[in-house]
């Protein structure tokens, strides 16, 4: 536990909470960044704008306040290519067939108290769980 | 114009968000899921401080009339649990709990000096496709509504 940063975390968090707050109350929007970002991509597709802006904005954001605080952490680089592909397949295919990720179904769903979040959230986290336990402690040495 | 300032506003403080709270650090991430690991607990606070804000303002929010830059709230309509949900959970869980990447964080590392961000959003534009075509095989009619 001596990673444990419960300060940074929970001031993160709060962030994360108080956007998808203003996003909600000020453009009646669910800040759900698989939703946003598949809207994003489509031509034409009405809101398509806003949804570029926000996701300037997570760039921006992320990337300005990771620089200004010193690099508060290094970025991993050494993740195998095709393990990073394939991960990157579920979850585009998953997030699109079960409506939503950690953001939408866990920060703001949880908010609205919808129990179809809460089943989404429990179940991707419980298998993620999992998952993570296979790849590290199951077939470990293999990575 | 006010719309797309709060978008650009509200994105950039999702961002530093995720910054702050270390969500874009794969490895923190992997190291709360791994809990047969050294395990951090970390991503609960960062998940308890969002959920926390949410649960007292959204249901305060949408008891509003409408929002304040637009004429109405887009709020997914229906509370259904069925099976399209939870699988696509099972198979989002396995990507995250694989990688340490859900889309938020490597949207907002894109700039941070990895090409890990990158290749990962890449390969969920594929995997997104894939789903639309699935969802298009599975479910022909065109009255097929695109999910928020």
């Amino acid at each position: 536990m001596e990673n444990f940063t419960p300060y940074s975390s929970l001031l993160g968090g709060i962030l994360l909470g108080i956007s998808a707050t203003l996003l909600l109350w000020m453009n009646g929007q669910i800040a759900g960044i698989s939703g946003i970002f598949q809207g994003a991509l489509k031509m034409g597709a009405p809101g398509r704008l806003w949804r570029i802006f926000f996701l300037t904005g997570l760039v921006l954001g992320g990337g300005v306040w990771w620089r200004i605080t010193g690099a508060s952490f290094t970025p991993r680089s050494d993740f195998p290519i095709p393990l990073l592909v394939i991960a990157g397949i579920l979850g585009g295919f998953g997030s699109r067939i079960g409506n939503g990720c950690t953001s939408g179904h866990g920060v703001c769903g949880l908010g609205r108290t919808s129990g179809r979040s809460a089943a989404s959230t429990v179940t991707f986290f419980s298998v993620a769980v999992a998952t993570t336990f296979v790849a590290r402690h199951l077939f470990g040495s293999m990575l | 114009m006010s719309k797309h300032i709060v978008a650009l506003t509200t994105g950039i403080l999702f961002g530093i968000g995720l910054a702050i709270s270390q969500m874009m650090n794969p490895e923190k991430v992997l190291a709360f899921l791994d809990v047969a690991g050294d395990w951090d607990p970390s991503l609960a606070l960062v998940i308890g401080g969002a959920v926390g804000v949410t649960l007292l303002t959204f249901r305060r929010i949408l008891r509003l009339p409408a929002p304040l830059f637009a004429s109405r709230f887009e709020v997914p309509g229906t509370d259904a649990i069925d099976s399209s949900l939870l699988s696509g959970a099972v198979i989002f869980g396995i990507g995250w709990g694989l990688s340490g990447y859900c889309p938020g964080p490597a949207i907002a590392s894109l700039t941070i000096g990895s090409a890990e961000p990158g290749i990962f959003i890449l390969a969920f534009i594929v995997g997104n496709a894939l789903a639309i075509r699935w969802q298009a095989i599975k479910d022909p009619s065109p009255a097929t509504v695109a999910p928020d």
